[in-house]
Order: structure tokens, then sequence, then C-alpha cells
């Protein structure tokens, strides 16, 4: 497939709002069942091992009118429950037999609840991750958590996988991990032949798919962009931060790379990217992941820091691990994790010396022209101020 | 006869309304709400007094006379009534030029009062014999615009200018609005049926003047009803009210849908016209009528123009953002975008509605029959939508909309007052 | 008699809560370490039995609302960089702060010795205490309590706070402190802390009575904050509730009210069960709304979100670190969402309320978020209408008292009305 034609099958999943992805491969698979999981971060190796397909659920974006969610939330609350409510009020969900409702805030915690009492036959469970990383209680703790996940996982499932099964997720899982490393190194080397665009919509679409198709497809990607080199330009390198729940309107995106910024690193879909490292494929397998989340050394807004030096360094050291000439923090209106952590770690990059602009987006934002005219000053004063 | 009051003191109108013993409406009468509250609800209901005796006038000639009649001696008496106000208004200039103009041109600017009103004056006679289009009753909307076109054909740049003569206006139409004046039926009938000279009316006057109309009860209500010259007890929520108004109505109202400047609210009833639940609209303005309004001044368009071109559109656009703030930047970058006005307008109609689907949502759905009411039900963008959206999600419902809907909630004011008389 | 009672209790807690502050500002000289922690899952017992102090900031940030301080210290922290969407209490946390840290008693607040960030039914304390430890050179202790996302305490979880207290919390107090971990210390803390408890849930259930002696929102964020703050396990503590239970019990059986802001409220009409925090700047102006309608609450949430105690949790001084899992589990933003409905529902069968109101405050998505289907279940399962507004905590921006009001009245008048209708 030509990269045209990869980005088209890709944006065709992005914007099918009835998954029909998902109901395909459910009818093509009808022993099997879906399984659905919010932001941030989802033991997906649990899911995929007990025989479900994994499904990202991240509200409908710019495309969905939401009629029936608003009756649910007050307008102070971020437009990503609502848009999830309205996916599912709207039966968009309804192929989905268990979802899953990780710890990123409140506002999903308790959504959580809401779905017991709205879908009493869906199974739900609140993932509540751990906060530190601390091998002892911590690590025994999530390692409850996930066995307690996968014992009614296989209820559901009716498939109780067997320690090599999810050995062998565990390794799908960490083959998807290293392909997104891959793809976002590419990327911060030659961000003129992958836009953020595409692959923000291969990885989207790799939400709805099993990931053994998601690898096939990003394989032909990354075969098709070395088939079609693009031209660099003179764009000023970026971060984007904050975006890692409430996903941005793909036009956002479009807005700040057109405006002139070569986005090298960002927080868009962040649960792909929680656990940096292999996971063991050869130990106790659950025991493996637990220790891959305390082990991990993914700093975001998502987790308590324990380091007191974490905030302050953590802008410093991603603009420099990407190579970025400044910072774009980007965040949904009304997000507790991103919009509490913003100050530290905007005081961090000015303390830094680097430059960084602020905006907030709903996932619904219909107008970028401000943040377009914001995106291309920033490119061009980052440009002007390197030249001096 | 005995008889009971309602009055909605709303952000925008006010509106009083006069029942009979039996609970029909005798009379109706609106006004614009100003400043000074106390005074608009007395407005109201001098208007719903004189409505209720020309409708005994009506009753009292029905053999005899022709209703034309009766529209002719009622166009006499909205004109005498007028002309009381001008006079007034006049009187009020004078003495403002006396107060504040420069010496030099007290004299030109005293005639270019005297001119305008003698002009104005003469287009309201000329108007009484030759009706033209419907135009606002309200004195400020009447006799404003005149003014202002007169002002305009008069004003002299280099003496008594425009802005000269529109400066005093803005100054004294407030205080003739917020005076109490004579403006009862009893004050200007008799001008009135002078001016027709219609001898086969003077008894059927004579028999409303001495009619005994005097309220054995009123209520108040309305976003302003905190203010009403009220004991606690005469003061009904406009929840109650609405929700008993509609009832009166169409008897068959489960669900009521108000959308008005300030607020929307969603409100169910039982069979007895009794409030069971109701949802206001939170803190956002989103999907108000005052949505609407920003709209109309980012399009420059009269709010009542929104409906009939957004119902020109055969594609509407999808608008994602109800905020009232962002409206205008969304609105902008639409038309950038090239998106057709009557489009845009379409999307913007079906995202207050939607606004208002929610807060029937939340307040119990929508059953059967539904009453839509306030301003906006009058626009007919915005009922399309409505009945589009409650057939997509509660399916066939029967939509009331009543010509009187702007009087639900001081009708519903009127029925307790007359409960309170029971 | 009940007037001179009322004062006793009202005189004790002002002078407690008047000689811990004063304690806190001697604390730099008097060498008294100082731990900051939460109002939910806040651990004074075992504070206490390090010889510790507690400081509450959630508390400070609602006195400084009610002194209307709260405006401008949430402008300072917006100046700052802070967002306007964020909780106002961490704002005007930060906002005082960096206004010179005077704390409700007009004394300047001492530095944090430890923060105890015991994350317990929020998501924002772990935000709050990172941007407090950006300011302050001081260990801080994460306590993670789960959440009961299932609607019960899983005996895992259980386990898992047993150990972080045993291997993270004591050590950090120790450290702090310079002592060594006292369990009978700890125990005698615990057992007055019980006895206070008994005598704060006699008064919560006064409520059950028509007409009900103290109203169970307004009123009782009163008679809560000794125990939520700093006077857990504290004789202080003991001596106040059982000088207010004296007092609530002899109300009860001479028949009569809720003192209020005007005086005593006599002719209770409406009875109701509220959920969520009250607004904090406009305080008494929103209680005052209530109370002109001859409107009681019989009981509410908010008031057990320093512990739920009135379906029989005790503080246990036999399983001392146990017991004190049970507590930080069981408070109230910890409790899942069907659980939080099932209270509400007990409570307004229990405290025979005829009407509820969730007042819905934009700070707290723990809350805040899903209180509209709070709202559509307990409607459904109790056939009862609810009443839903929206404010803030600290926020003064966010008090819209015409609107309130307004809906308040409708609500009320439409209580009426189905009464009438009722008995027609």
């Amino acid at each position: 497939m030509t990269r045209a034609e990869l980005v088209e099958w890709a944006r065709d999943i992005y914007d099918d709002l009835d998954f029909t992805v998902v109901r395909q491969w459910l009818a093509e698979h009808p022993t099997r069942k879906a399984a659905g999981y919010l932001p941030v971060y989802a033991p997906r190796e649990l899911l995929h091992a007990t025989g479900f397909l994994p499904v990202g659920v991240h509200g409908g974006g710019d495309r969905l009118e939401i009629i029936r969610g608003d009756a649910f939330y007050q307008s102070y609350i971020c437009h990503l429950p609502r848009s999830v409510i309205e996916l599912a009020q709207s039966g968009r969900l309804d192929m989905l037999s268990a979802v899953l409702f990780p710890s990123t805030c409140d506002v999903i915690r308790n959504l959580s609840g809401m779905w017991k009492l709205l879908y009493p036959d869906v199974y739900v469970r609140y993932i509540d991750v751990p906060q530190v990383p601390d091998p002892g209680a911590a690590a025994e703790f999530w390692a409850g958590e996930l066995n307690h996940l996968l014992d009614d996982l296989a209820g559901v499932s009716g498939h109780r996988p067997t320690d090599d099964e999810l050995r062998h997720s565990i390794a799908v899982y960490n083959e998807t991990r290293e392909m997104i490393r891959t793809l976002y190194a590419l990327r911060r080397e030659r961000p003129w032949d992958v836009p953020t665009e595409e692959l923000y919509l291969l990885l989207r679409a790799g939400e709805s798919i099993p990931p053994e198709t998601f690898l096939a497809r990003a394989r032909q990607y990354l075969a098709a962009v070395e088939a079609d080199p693009k031209r660099p330009r003179d764009n000023s390198r970026v971060v984007i931060v904050g975006a890692f729940c409430e996903q941005p309107p793909l036009g956002l995106i479009k807005s700040i790379e057109r405006a002139g910024c070569y986005i090298v690193d960002d927080d868009f879909l962040l649960g792909n990217r929680f656990l940096t490292h292999d996971v063991p494929a050869d130990a106790n397998p659950v025991r493996a992941l637990a220790d891959a989340f305390i082990r991990n050394d993914m700093a975001s807004s998502v987790l308590y820091e324990i380091d007191p030096m974490g905030k302050r360094n953590l802008m410093k050291n991603r603009v420099a691990a990407a190579s970025a000439d400044g910072i774009i923090f980007a965040t949904p209106s009304f997000c507790d994790p991103a919009l509490l952590d913003q100050p530290m770690l905007r005081a961090g990059a000015e303390t830094a010396g680097i430059p960084c602009i602020a905006f907030k987006y709903a996932e619904n934002t219909g107008q970028f022209q401000q943040f377009r005219e914001q995106a291309g000053t920033f490119a061009d004063s980052i440009k002007l101020w390197g030249a001096a | 006869m005995s008889c009971v009051v309602g009055i909605d003191l709303g952000s925008t109108t006010t509106k009083a309304v006069i029942l009979d013993g039996n609970g029909d409406v005798l009379g109706r009468g609106i006004t614009n709400s100003r400043s000074n509250y106390d005074l608009a609800a007395a407005v109201a209901k001098t208007e719903a007094f004189i409505n209720a005796r020309f409708g005994l006038i009506e009753q009292r000639v029905e053999a005899t006379e022709t209703a034309e009649a009766v529209a002719i001696l009622r166009r006499a008496f909205v004109m005498e009534q007028l002309l009381h106000q001008l006079r007034r208004l006049e009187v009020l200039l004078l003495e403002e030029v006396d107060k504040s103009a420069p010496p030099q041109l007290a004299r030109p600017f005293r005639e270019a009062i005297e001119e305008i009103c003698r002009r104005i004056t003469a287009e309201e006679e000329a108007r009484f014999r030759q009706p033209a289009l419907l135009r606002s009753d309200f004195f400020r909307d009447a006799v404003g615009s005149a003014f202002m076109r007169i002002a305009e054909q008069i004003g002299d740049p280099t003496g008594v200018s425009f802005d000269r003569l529109i400066g005093v206006y803005d100054k004294c139409i407030i205080r003739v609005e917020n005076e109490p004046m004579d403006l009862d039926f009893r004050d200007h009938i008799g001008d009135a049926l002078a001016r027709v000279s219609n001898p086969r009316l003077a008894d059927a006057v004579e028999y409303a003047v001495a009619y005994d109309l005097t309220p054995a009860a009123t209520v108040g209500t309305g976003y302003g009803r905190a203010r009403l010259p009220f004991p606690k007890e005469q003061i009904r929520s406009e929840i109650l009210c609405h929700g008993l108004g509609a009832h009166a109505m169409f008897p068959g109202t489960r669900t009521v849908l108000d959308i008005g400047g300030q607020d929307t609210k969603a409100i169910q009833v039982d069979g007895a016209g009794i409030v069971t639940g109701f949802q206001m609209n939170d803190r956002c303005a989103a999907g108000c009528g005052r949505y609407l309004g920003y709209i109309a001044d980012e399009m420059s368009l009269g709010l009542h123009e929104l409906g009939p071109l957004a119902e020109l559109s055969k594609r509407s656009v999808k608008i994602n953002s109800t905020c009232t703030v962002f409206a205008g930047a969304e609105l902008r970058e639409r038309l950038s975008l090239g998106e057709k006005r009557e489009d845009i307008l379409a999307g913007l109609h079906r995202a207050i509605v939607i606004r208002a689907m929610s807060l029937l949502a939340r307040s119990g759905g929508v059953d059967d029959e539904f009453t839509f009411t306030g301003g906006v039900a009058k626009n007919p963008a915005a009922v399309r939508a409505i009945r589009e959206l409650i057939q997509e999600n509660y399916g066939e419902r029967t939509l009331n909309i009543s010509p009187e809907s702007i009087y639900t909630g001081a009708l519903g004011a009127a029925l307790f007052a007359n409960r309170m008389v029971a | 008699m009940a007037e001179a009672l009322k004062d006793r209790s009202m005189v004790l807690q002002k002078e407690m809560i008047a000689n811990h502050f004063e304690r806190l500002a001697q604390a730099p000289e008097t060498g008294e370490k100082v731990v900051y922690t939460f109002v939910p899952g806040n651990l004074t017992e075992l504070i206490r039995s390090f010889g510790a102090l507690p400081v509450l900031p959630e508390i400070n940030a609602l006195q400084s609302g009610m002194r209307k301080l709260s405006g401008e210290y949430i402008a300072e922290a917006e100046r700052a960089g802070h967002s306007e969407d964020v909780c106002t209490y961490v704002k005007c946390d930060i906002g005082m702060m960096r206004a010179g840290n005077i704390g409700p008693g007009g004394t300047k607040l001492p530095k944090p010795d430890l923060l105890l960030l015991s994350y317990t039914g929020c998501y924002t304390f772990m935000k709050w205490f990172e941007l407090l430890r950006e300011e302050y050179d001081c260990p801080t202790v994460m306590f993670h309590v789960p959440y009961q996302g299932d609607g019960k305490l899983e005996p895992e979880h259980r386990e898992y706070m047993l150990r972080q207290l045993r291997e993270q919390v004591i050590p950090a107090l120790e450290k702090v402190t310079g002592r060594k971990y006292d369990e009978e210390k700890l125990r005698h803390h615990l057992q007055l802390s019980a006895m206070a408890e008994d005598d704060l849930v006699a008064v919560l259930q006064a409520g059950k009575t028509v007409p009900s002696p103290i109203d169970g929102y307004f009123g009782t964020v009163y008679y809560v904050g000794p125990i939520f703050s700093a006077f857990r396990g504290t004789q202080e503590g003991v001596d106040y509730y059982r000088a207010l239970r004296e007092e609530v019990e002899e109300r009860s059986a001479l028949g009569l009210g809720p003192i209020t802001p005007e005086g005593p409220l006599e002719g209770e009409k409406y009875r109701l069960v509220v959920e969520g925090p009250p607004n904090w700047t406009h305080f008494r102006d929103f209680w005052k709304m209530f109370a002109d309608e001859k409107a009681v609450v019989v009981a509410s949430t908010y008031t057990k979100v320093g512990g739920t105690y009135d379906f029989g949790f005790r503080h246990d001084p036999n399983d001392p670190l146990g017991t004190m899992a049970d507590y930080c589990s069981g408070c109230y933003t910890n409790l899942n969402l069907p659980a939080r409905i099932d209270m509400i529902v007990r409570y307004i069968e229990e405290y025979k309320a005829d009407g509820f109101l969730i007042n819905s405050v934009k700070s707290c998505n723990s809350f805040s978020a899903g209180q509209l289907m709070i709202l559509r279940e307990v409607e459904k399962r109790t056939g009862i209408p609810g009443a839903f507004i929206e404010s803030d905590l600290v926020d003064p921006r966010y008090f819209s008292a015409a609107n309130i009001k307004n809906r308040l009245e409708s609500y009320f008048q439409m209580i009426d009305a189905r009464r009438a209708g009722r008995t027609a």
C-alpha cells in the first residue's frame, strides 16, 4: 500500500464512529468479545490474552453531535466523558462486553460508576494504578489488581489464558511498543517524512484493531515512508504537552503543523507508550507486567511524581531528548491532571530557557484560526530567537 | 365581576393576564420591562384591563355593531394614549433644552423639537385614518424610530444637529417610560370615542367604563418577581406558573420547554398542571435566547430575521461551540471559509436546541404532549430543529405552540391567584 | 438553659481552634513538628501519636472563603499561571501561601515538616502536594487509599494500605519527629476517637427527629469541624462532642428546631437531604435562603467526607493500623457512584426527607462528575424530584445568589404544590 492509501485506511477507521472494524472483527470471530478502555493506561495484554479485542474509547471528537451526553455533565467538566456517554447512549459502544476505566482523574473514575448503573450487563472495572514506584507494597498491590482483573476478564470471555498465552500477549505488545518507539524516533529524526497527522491517524486506527494487524500496517507504513521521502522545510521543532487524555481534534494537529511546526514529541495516545521498556516475556507474566509498570520511567502528568525535582526537569529532559526548540502546552479545557501540572512544567521549561506557549482545546473544537496564528507566531519567533 | 390578575415580570417584557371567576381570560397586556419594575408591572396590568374593557365593549355591541367598528375605536384609543405620552415627552424635551442647550441654540432647538413632535402627531393621525403595517405598540419603539427619522431630516450639522436632538431624546424617553402616567381606559376612551364619532358605540363604552373590575387577587411571577411590591404569598416561581399556564393552554401537556432571553427551563407537569420536576440551564448562557441575540448582532440582523433566514438552508453546518463567547469567532471563521449564512444559522439553531434537549433529558425526558413556550418558540428554525430532535430521540410527540405563548407565565400566575380566592 | 449550653459547645470549639493555631504559630520556636495532610483519609491519631500537629489545607481554604479572602488569593494564583478551570481550594491555598501564609487564626502558619499525601478520594490531592512541594523543602510521603470501585473495601486493598503505613508512612513520621512509633499511644488516641465518634453519630442522627433539632448540612459543617481537622483522637475532641450531644439531645427533647445564624428555626416546613459541598464565600447567605423558607437539611453527604460513622464504623484501638485503613477507605469521596446513591436514598428514607438537593461545585470533580446521574437515579428510586444548583467552593465569581434563590424558591414551591396535589 502507498502512504496515501494507508493514511486513507486509517482515516476511515478514525472517522467511523460506529466502530465498523470492531463489529466486523466480532462477526468474523463469533466466539470472541470486545473490551473498551479509556485513557490513559490500561493493561491491554490481559485483554488480549483473555481473547478480547482491545478497543480504545476516545470519544467522538469533532465528528459527534452531543445530544444525550450533555444531560449527564455540567458545563465545567471536560468534553471527553459526555462524548463517550453520547457514543454509548446512541448504541455505538454496544459491542463492548467490558470497559476499563483507568485512574487518570476523578471524572473518568466516576464514569466507571455511571457505567455500572447505565449498563449493568457490561463488565466494568476501575483500574487503580499504583502511584509510587515502590517495588514492595505497590508492586504487590498492582500484581494483585492485575490478577483480579485477569480472573474477571477470563470469566467474561470464557477463556482463561495459560502463562504461555499471557507471555505471548506480552510479546505482541512489546513488539507494538517497539514499533511505536521506532515511529516516534523516525518522526523525531525526519519529521518531514512522518507528518504527525499521519502518525496520529495510524495510532488511532491501532486503537480499534488487533495489535497484530496494527503491526502489519505500521510496517507497511514504514516501508511506504522510505519509498516516498519528502523535502525538509525550515520548520520549528516543538513538543506538544498535555493532550494525553481527551484527544485534540485532527484539525488542531494539522493547524500546528501547517503553521510551521514540526511536532517531534507529544502526549497523544500516551497509553501506547506508557511502558518504556519491554516487559520480560519469560517470567511470571502477571508479576512481570506489574514490575514493568513499577520500574517504568515514563514521567507524565498522569501519575504522582515522587522525585521533588521531577516536575522541574521534565520539560527540559523531553525537549533535549527530542532536540526540540520549544513547547506547546495544548491542554483540554477542564483537564485536572494537565492543567494542575502546567504551572510546574512551565516554570521548569522557562527556567531552562525553553520557549513555551499554551492554549486549551476541546475534542470538538471547531475553529482553529487562533491556534494557527499562535503556533505560527511561535514558530517564527523561535526562528528569530534562534538566529539572534 | 370578580377577577384576578397574574403578572409575569420577565427580563425583556412584562406581561399581565386577567381572568374572570371561571378562569377565562378577560384581557392580556404586555410592555417592555424597564429599570422601574413596579411601573412595568403597573403598565402591563393597565394594558390588560384596557383589553378586558374593550372585550366588554365587543360583547355589548355584538348584536348591533361590527367588530371593525370596535377595532377602529381601539386604534383611536391607542393613538390617544400615544399622543398623551408624546405631549409629556415634548414638555420634558423642551425643559431639557432650556436647561442644557447653549444660549445661541436655545430658540432653534426648541423649534426643532416642536417641529418633530408636530410631525409625529400628524403622522400618527394619518396612520389612524389609513392604518399601515403592524408595528410595536411600545411607546419607545413607535416614537423612537419616527423621532430619529425626522431628526435626521431636519437636523442641522452646523447648529441643532442630529446628535444633539438624539441626545436630549435619549435622556427624556427614559423619564417618560419611568414615570407613572394616566394611560388608563377611563383617561382616554372619551377622546377616542369623540375621534371616531360613532354614537352607536357610546352606550357600550359607558357600560365598559362603569363595569366593576376589581381584582380579588394578584399573583406575580417571573425573573424579576422578587422586586414586585407583593407579599410573599402572592409570588410564585416561574417554573410553577409556566407549568400551570401551559397546562391551561393545552391540558394534555406533560412536558414544557421554555426558552427565554435569560434562561431555559424544562418542566414536567402532571395531569393537573402541577410541576413534578424541572431543570434550568446552568451558569452558561449557551442555549438561551440571548445566544441568538449575540448571533443576530454579529450578523447585523434583527433577532426576528434569524429563523426565517435559517429556514432557507438546504445543508445545515455542524456547529460545535454553543459557547456564547466563542460563537462570534466560530461564525466569522465559517463565513471566511465560504459557508452560507443560512447554513450556518441553521446549524446554530440546531446547536441551541441541542442544549435545550439536554435540559429536557435532565428533567426526565419528553412526554406527550410537549408544549414549547418563550420568545424562541416564535422562531421557525428553532421550532423545526426541536421537532426533528424530539422525533429522533423520543419518537412521535404532539408539539403545542400557542400564539399567546408569551403569556404562559402570567396565565399560570393568574390561575394561582384564582385558587387564592376560590 | 438550651441557649447557655449552645454557647458552651461553641465556646469550646472556638477555644480549641484558637489554641491549635496558636500552637502552630509557636511551632517554629517550640520545635513541635507540623504535618500537612488532607481531610479525607487524615491520619490524625497517628500524627498525634508522634507528637506532631496536623495542618489541613482544605480547612484553611474554606476559612479563607468564609472570611472573604479567597477571591484575592485565587486571583494571585491565577496571575501566577494557574488555570481558571481547576480546583479553587488549591489556588486559594497557593495564593494564601504567597500572601504570607497567614492562617485562619490570624497568625502565620508554620512550614510543613512533612507533607503526608493521603490520596483518598481525590485525584487533585496529588497535584496539590506536588505544587506545595515546589515551595517547601520538606519530605513528602504518599499514602494511596484505593478507591472502592466495586463498592467495597477489598481485603488486598486493606493489606496494601497496612503495608504502606508500616513501610512508608510510619518511617517517614519517625524520621521527621525523631520519635519511635508508639502503638500504645496510638491506641490511646484511637480510643478517644471512638468516644467522640459515638457522640457525633448521636448528633447526626438527631436529624431523624421531626422536627429536626439540627441542620444536617449548614449547622453540621460546624459540628464536624473538630473531628475532620485536628481534634480527632484528642481529649478536647471528646469534651466538645459530649457537650454538643447534650445540647442537641436537649433541643430534641424540647421539640426545638436547629440554631441558624438568624436565630432558632421554628416551624420546620421542608426536610431535605443535600449532596455536595457547600459554597463557602456566601455560606451565610446560602444558609439563609433555606432558613427563610423554613427548610431544614436533615442529612448530607458532605459531612461524611472526613469519615463515615453513621453506618457503624468506629476507630478500633484493638486494630490500630487496620482501623485507620478502614476509616480512610470509607470516606465519602472514596465511595463509588452506586454507593453514594444508596447512601442518599437511605438518608431520604431514614431521615423522612421530602426533598433532596445537589449543590454541584465547579471545583470538585470527585464530587461533581456524575452528579446528574445521581440526581436521575435518586429521583427514580425515591419518586422524589431533586433540585440541582451550581456554585463553587471558594471562588466568589461562581456564586450567583439570584440564580440560586430562584431555583430554591421554585423547588420549595414545587414541593408545596405536590403536597397540595396529594391531599386534594
